[in-house]
């Protein structure tokens, strides 16, 4: 069964307050209670159909405590993510927004945040966002007025001070988890603790890396940041995936900014009867090592284009001990009895 | 592929690095200019009755244009109106295609070239080699509020100035 905590009479309204947290979603009460927390990704749909969402996220239903959508990831158009968000709490389930300073300036941007929020989203995660050459609209115009960093102090001064960044007032202040992405595995990768030190000073409160499968320069970053405290001051969650071929992981590492598959697991793929198997199996692998790394909370699964192989690959890991995150039908279970009346 | 291939649209206004840009010499050199740039910045203070005599506003063209000139050589300075080389080990991070101005995002490149610009080096990748350098790594950790894109174009040196004849 779920956690009480993270049962709420009605599954699409926030849930009821408690003490010592920002929020009133999911995944706050899961990190904050010491559980190992799975997230996982959606690439929004390229369409206006809302039911694509809930194709998408079916398959692992139950599976992860929240799902990011992301915000226009790659710099490809896509739904927008506080659109995919609304049709997930909708649902019932407990998304990560994703916001990226890309295509949005910061009068755009608290305007979402207050929007999002309103609409209840609990989770923003702050990103710089991949640049316009990385997509399909590569003669757009870049926005860029915030960075990352800047985003974090903007959303927190929202939600702490209630107030925008012009310093004027915000009668109902978004009672959101703050996070922000950082990339372990690009250079320099001694200042990488430093920046992950600045997000956390910016108002990061929990943090999402790049796909890791390179678990020595992982534990070369989660050694430094847990040195400094950083592990006592922030949730990490490392990002992990599936590689669905060994074609597919050398056109990755050429083509998508900032994801470094090291040679070893290419020959590895390479090596392998079937590809497929490999790469769940290589994800699998990697997650149980990173259970194992002092410091990391939990873990964010990108599985682009394998939705349907999460659950697997979560189960197999073995990382939930046995704990079930929210689902659809136990709610729904949980109602009916009570429904029975008190015995 | 080549990874350089996926971003051969890219529409780019200006050279990343322009010829002749002393850039990459001036991180490298980043612990002996940054002394000299402390004292001109000092010496600068000293001018500031001569400023206030001119008026303030008066100076801001003609110092504004020096400036772009000295700094444009120097570290391809765009002119921000809040410079903030001191924490960026005398990289200009407003030469980031994205302006991030509190650190390298997380799509630099293996050989420490830019996501955006294959052929540049990232400046933030800089940044921490002239920080290094400096000493001032530890400076590099403060977090930068949102830039005020409204200072663009304006002198800095003016308002050094005004800075340290008030300290
Ligand atoms: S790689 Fe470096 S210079 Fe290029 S966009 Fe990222 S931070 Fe800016």
């Amino acid at each position: 069964m779920p956690h009480p905590d993270d049962v709420g009479p009605v599954p699409s309204a926030p849930l009821p307050p408690l003490p010592g947290h920002v929020s009133r979603g999911r995944l706050e009460r899961v990190l904050r209670r010491g559980e190992f927390a799975v997230t996982a990704e959606i690439n929004p749909p390229d369409s206006a159909d809302p039911d694509e969402i809930e194709l998408r996220v079916k398959p692992f239903e139950g599976w992860v405590d929240a799902i990011n959508a992301t915000d226009g990831s790659g710099a490809n158009c896509h739904m927008s993510s506080v659109a995919v968000s609304a049709l997930l709490i909708r649902l019932g389930y407990s998304p990560v927004t994703q916001i990226s300073c890309r295509d949005h300036n910061r009068i755009a941007i608290q305007g979402n945040v207050l929007g999002a929020a309103a609409l209840g989203v609990a989770n923003i995660l702050c990103l710089t966002g991949d640049g316009v050459q990385a997509g399909d609209h590569p003669e757009a115009k870049p926005v860029f007025d915030l960075d990352s960093t800047a985003l974090l102090q903007t959303i927190r001064m929202m939600r702490d001070e209630g107030k925008f960044l012009s310093g004027r007032k915000i009668t109902g202040p978004p009672q959101v988890f703050v996070g922000a992405a950082e990339n372990p595995f690009a250079l320099p990768y001694d200042f990488r603790p430093i920046r992950l030190a600045k997000k956390i000073a910016a108002g990061a409160q929990f943090i999402q890396t790049q796909y890791c499968y390179d678990i020595p320069l992982m534990q070369r970053f989660m050694t430094r940041a847990c040195d400094m405290g950083l592990d006592k001051q922030c949730f990490i969650l490392a990002g992990v995936g599936p590689l669905a071929s060994a074609k597919a992981a050398k056109w990755i590492r050429a083509n998508v900014p900032g994801v470094h598959i090291p040679d070893e697991v290419i020959a590895r793929m390479e090596g392998a009867k079937n590809q497929k198997t490999e790469g769940k199996r290589i994800c699998v692998e990697l997650i149980q090592q990173l259970r194992a790394m002092p410091g990391v909370s939990g873990i964010h699964l990108m599985a682009y284009k394998q939705e349907e192989s999460i659950a697997e690959i979560v189960r197999q890991s073995g990382v939930l001990s046995g704990r079930t995150p929210w689902r659809r039908d136990l709610v729904a279970t949980t109602q009916a009895v009570e429904s029975q009346g008190a015995l | 592929m080549r990874p350089q291939d996926a971003f051969a649209h890219t529409g780019v206004a200006r050279a990343p690095l322009p010829p002749g840009s002393l850039r990459l010499w001036s991180v490298s050199h980043a612990a002996g200019l940054a002394s000299f740039y402390r004292k001109f910045e000092r010496f600068l203070g000293k001018l500031d009755p001569i400023f206030r005599w001119i008026g303030y506003d008066q100076m801001e063209k003609p110092m504004a244009t020096l400036e772009r000139a000295v700094k444009a050589k120097l570290f391809d300075c765009r002119m921000c109106g809040q410079c903030v080389l001191s924490s960026t080990g005398l990289s200009c991070p407003m030469n980031c295609p994205k302006g991030l101005r509190n650190g390298p995002c997380g799509g630099v490149r293996a050989n420490g070239n830019c996501e955006v610009h294959p052929a540049m080096p990232c400046v933030w990748v800089q940044a921490f080699k002239g920080a290094e350098l400096m000493g001032s790594v530890a400076k590099m950790g403060e977090a930068l509020p949102p830039i005020d894109q409204r200072k663009s174009g304006k002198s800095t040196w003016l308002q050094a100035a005004k800075a340290h004849a008030a300290s």
